[in-house]
């Protein structure tokens, strides 16, 4: 295989082509159309370019350019991980669930590996993502091997589910797509810390998909600390519906990686439900990391709160699109969509572009951006304080962040994320 | 001298000078054929008698645009335009006019009344045939004419008192003789040919429009308006403005006039370049009210303009006021390029969408300079099914240290048929500049309604008296000749919308 055929869409589609029939669902003609249909798009979209809106201040050229391997052919090996943040977690290493690595142990609800359920999922899976809006949905569409499926049942509290997601680490570059099913019956209540890890020395691409399904009344909390490696790609979209009276709450640290793309599609689709869209992102020496939101209020009497933060030191390059649509029914809506950010280097760069689309009249929306650098004035309080300049700045990072950070109600979340951050933030010379 | 006697001396020297201006050259009405093409672009240049580098200069205009595709990325609705079905020289003028006032949309003549115009002068802006062209009616001139005229003869006591210090104002294509060193430098050096789709066809194309160059030092002694200059009748369908103020030099432009107006010309592609040097300050404030199209939305102007200011010099200051309550589709983004260390830029602007209207607006501020400032008041009002989109970027370039903006927009909507957008775009390179943005939507509240109807106040009056303080912040920025007439207009504007 050239390197020509090897990278870019072509390359992604010269795979389809020689795995199609090692592709779980072969058999199954609803799948087989999925994928065909989605490889049709992909081919005809390729990765998108700067040329097209949502993709403005990202370029995929690095992703597109370098050339990767399915992981199917390149299982690697799950020897170290770390240590469980709660009881049960569901390991997925390359893309695939690995539930020798895995604890789930017995609870009210189930949580299974995509390919061996994909039997039972015709009519779900596909069910809210759009490929043919988002090329990279459908080059997951395309190529997914495997992903995690949780349904929890009507009025059931699940409690605390981790979802650990780890890069082998092969000499070959791999690109893995996974496809994450969440739903969430009437009344009922999940709290999903996912981690997304990889070697720092390996590159490849994570391109997971998310549909989440939230009912009347239930509550998913999702927090995601995105720690890739320095020189992966992470690209991923979510899609969410909650209908009435459902909240979905999602936090996402985007701190690793070396390009990243965090795209959240959420619907309020039934009166009063509510979405909390909140994160942070730390960036420094050459990374990218793009956060863009979709907040369809298609609803009466829905709330949104979003608050995004990034800190950027070195060349890093942050970028926050937020969208919030209210259509014509969604009247009494109450919507609020905050960006900060937080320049530390002469180099970096941050692209903002906060967005109202409105047709209802009853409605209050609002949204702020900010950007700036450390406050002189706060930082010369903490020096004449005798507090030595590095501490000082550390301290008033620390407090940039704590305000996104605090919103987050969930102890154990709130214990990776605080753990995340601490990590990263290390004084420069 | 008797009062008639005078008027009619002042009408006589106002048309002799007419032509010796070239406002409006060509009375006899030679047209170009319909249709655009490299010979329409050579027409319009041998008609003014331009000099071989402005043709070329419109040829190479009109070959950039022909590789250019028209722009689709603007949240606005209309049919496509046929570039080939429309006249681009001197198009015949009242041949599809009304005949009187009584084939004049009677709404029009409502909003007329109550902005208190006279009745010819209603009929010239109303496009009514023949009106405002015969200078005398049996010896006897009429009223209206003398006053449009009278705008004229006031420009030209106004004249000579800017000669006086220096100052150019006139026609571009007389600029084009008569400073064609200035003209040639600065054309295009703001808004270049191929900037745009619009721009491009605006610069191979463009008849006319003003030039204005304040000499260094010089603080222009009075407020400088298209409406006095050329009579309402030939705004031109391309128009191309450009205002040059040499350092330390002081100047304040208006655009525009209150009163609605009929055009036949449906798109208008204007071009403005602002140019300030070191010290130089521009304000330019534009009224725009152009023809909207009736109530279920036929009709109606589109006004697809590109204008723009650099501040090169330091400390330099551009300010742009627009208050839109007219046109089909408002579609504009006067914008800033700040290189001057210091220099300031704003911009202030009111949107009215009522009926069928669509407005994209904004602004753009680039910061280049140290210390660069900008400041963005946007106000849209959407009402009926109108439908208004504020679409702004603030860039501050790795250069631009202590670069500062602050930009606020506001929406308010009227109606469940409408729609409010906001598009900001901000891109920082630069750690030391601090960039704020923030935007609310919302509508007229109940309370506020109930509280000034139990004083009496009409629904109108009251939507009229909370709309203008919802703008109040840009309204007073308008020079005091246009403030009084844009409150009355903005109410005017929302006839309609609510009861």
């Amino acid at each position: 295989m050239n390197a020509a055929v090897n990278s870019g869409a072509e390359g992604f589609l010269h795979r389809f082509d020689g795995l199609r029939a090692r592709l779980p669902g072969t058999r199954m003609p609803w799948v087989q159309a999925l994928r065909e249909d989605a490889a049709t798009r992909f081919r005809s979209a390729g990765f998108p370019t700067r040329r097209v809106e949502a993709w403005k201040y990202t370029d995929l050229r690095p992703v597109s350019d370098a050339g990767f391997d399915e992981a199917l052919s390149i299982l690697g090996d799950s020897a170290d991980l770390p240590a469980p943040l709660c009881d049960r977690r569901a390991v997925f290493v390359d893309g695939r669930f690995r539930e020798d690595a895995s604890t789930l142990g017995s609870a009210e609800f189930a949580v299974d590996g995509l390919a061996q359920r994909l039997p039972q999922l015709e009519g779900r899976l596909g069910s809210l993502a759009r490929p043919q809006e988002e090329p990279l949905v459908a080059l997951n569409t395309m190529l997914f091997e495997d992903g995690l499926v949780v349904t929890v049942p009507a009025g059931v509290a699940g409690g605390l589910l981790e979802l650990a997601s780890f890069a082998s680490g092969s000499e070959r570059p791999a690109a893995f797509h996974p496809r994450h099913l969440i739903r969430l019956e009437a009344g009922a209540s999940l709290t999903i810390v996912e981690s997304a890890r990889g070697p720092a020395e390996t590159r490849y691409l994570h391109n997971p998909v998310f549909e989440i399904e939230v009912a009347e009344g239930a509550t998913l909390t999702h927090t995601r600390v995105q720690q890739e490696g320095a020189k992966a790609f992470q690209l991923g979209t979510i899609y969410a519906r909650v209908e009435a009276g459902g909240t979905y709450d999602n936090f996402t640290l985007n701190a690793g990686g070396r390009l990243v793309r965090n795209e959240i599609h959420v619907t309020l689709a039934g009166p009063r439900a509510t979405c909390h869209m909140n994160g942070a992102q730390l960036l420094r020496h050459g990374q990218h990391a793009d956060t863009t939101t979709f907040l369809d209020h298609a609803a009466p009497d829905c709330a949104s709160r979003q608050t995004y933060k990034t800190v950027l030191s070195g060349k890093s390059r942050g970028v926050f699109q937020g969208k919030i649509h209210v259509h014509q029914v969604a009247q009494r809506t109450d919507g609020y969509q905050m960006n900060q950010a937080l320049l530390l280097s002469p180099d970096a760069e941050i692209d903002s572009k906060p967005q109202l689309e409105i047709y209802a009249d009853d409605v209050k929306c609002s949204h702020g951006a900010t950007v700036g650098a450390l406050d002189a004035e706060q930082l010369f309080y903490l020096r004449a304080r005798g507090i030595p300049e590095e501490a000082a700045r550390s301290m008033l990072v620390q407090a940039f962040l704590a305000e996104a950070i605090e919103g987050v109600a969930d102890a154990t979340s709130r214990a990776a994320l605080e753990a995340a951050v601490s990590g990263w933030w290390e004084p420069a010379a | 001298m008797p009062a008639v006697a005078e008027t009619l001396d002042t009408v006589q020297s106002v048309t002799e000078g007419t032509y010796k201006w070239g406002f409006s050259t060509d009375i006899e009405m030679d047209f170009a054929p319909k249709g655009l093409n490299e010979d329409i672009v050579r027409f319009i240049s041998a008609k003014k008698n331009e000099p071989q580098w402005l043709l070329d200069w419109r040829l190479k205009a009109y070959a950039t645009w022909l590789k250019m595709d028209e722009p689709t990325w603007p949240s606005v609705k209309y049919p496509k335009i046929d570039f080939q079905d429309a006249y681009y020289y001197a198009a015949p003028k009242v041949k599809s006019g009304p005949k009187s006032l009584d084939e004049v949309d009677p709404e029009l003549l409502k909003t007329y009344a109550k902005l208190g115009i006279p009745l010819k002068e209603q009929a010239i802006l109303a496009g009514v045939e023949g009106a405002g062209d015969s200078p005398s009616e049996g010896g006897r001139m009429p009223i209206a004419v003398d006053a449009v005229f009278d705008s004229v003869s006031v420009a030209t006591s106004y004249k000579a008192r800017l000669a006086k210090d220096g100052i150019i104002f006139c026609a571009i294509s007389e600029a084009v003789h008569e400073y064609p060193e200035l003209v040639r430098q600065y054309l295009g050096s703001v808004v270049p040919q191929g900037d745009n789709y619009y721009a491009a066809l605006n610069s191979a194309v463009f008849t006319d429009g003003s030039f204005v160059y304040i000499p260094k030092g010089v603080r222009c002694p009075m407020e400088l308006s298209t409406y006095f200059r050329i009579n309402a009748k030939s705004t031109g369908q391309f128009e191309r403005t450009l205002i040059i103020a040499d350092e330390g030099a002081v100047v304040s432009y208006l655009e525009g006039c209150t009163a609605p107006m009929r055009d036949e010309n449906q798109l208008h592609a204007a071009v403005v370049e602002l140019v300030a040097m070191d010290d130089a300050q521009i304000k330019y404030s534009t009224v725009q009210n152009w023809y909207p199209g009736d109530a279920e939305g036929r009709g109606g102007i589109y006004n697809f303009v590109t204008k723009r200011a650099q501040c090169r010099g330091a400390r330099s200051k551009v300010s742009w006021t627009q208050v839109e309550t007219g046109s089909a589709i408002t579609w504009k983004y006067p914008s800033c390029v700040l290189l001057g260390d210091d220099s300031v830029g704003e911009f202030y602007s009111v949107a009215i969408t009522n009926n069928h209207q669509q407005a994209d607006t904004g602004t753009k501020m680039i910061h280049v300079g140290k210390r660069t400032t900008s400041t963005i008041v946007s106000k849209g009002i959407s009402a009926g099914k109108g439908q208004n989109t504020y679409r702004g970027l603030v860039r501050v370039a790795p250069s631009a240290s202590g670069a500062r903006n602050h930009t606020q927009c506001d929406s308010l909507l009227i109606g469940d048929q409408c729609g409010a957008h906001t598009v900001p775009y901000i891109e920082n390179r630069n750690m030391t500049a601090k960039v704020e943005h923030e935007a609310t939507t919302s509508r007229i509240a109940e309370d506020q309604l109930f509280y000034c109807r139990q004083r009496g106040l009409s629904e109108e009056d009251a939507v009229g008296l909370i709309v203008n303080g919802f703008c109040r912040e840009v309204l007073k920025e308008l020079p005091m000749e246009f403030a009084v007439e844009a409150q009355k207009l903005l109410q005017i504007s929302l006839e309609g919308s609510v009861g």
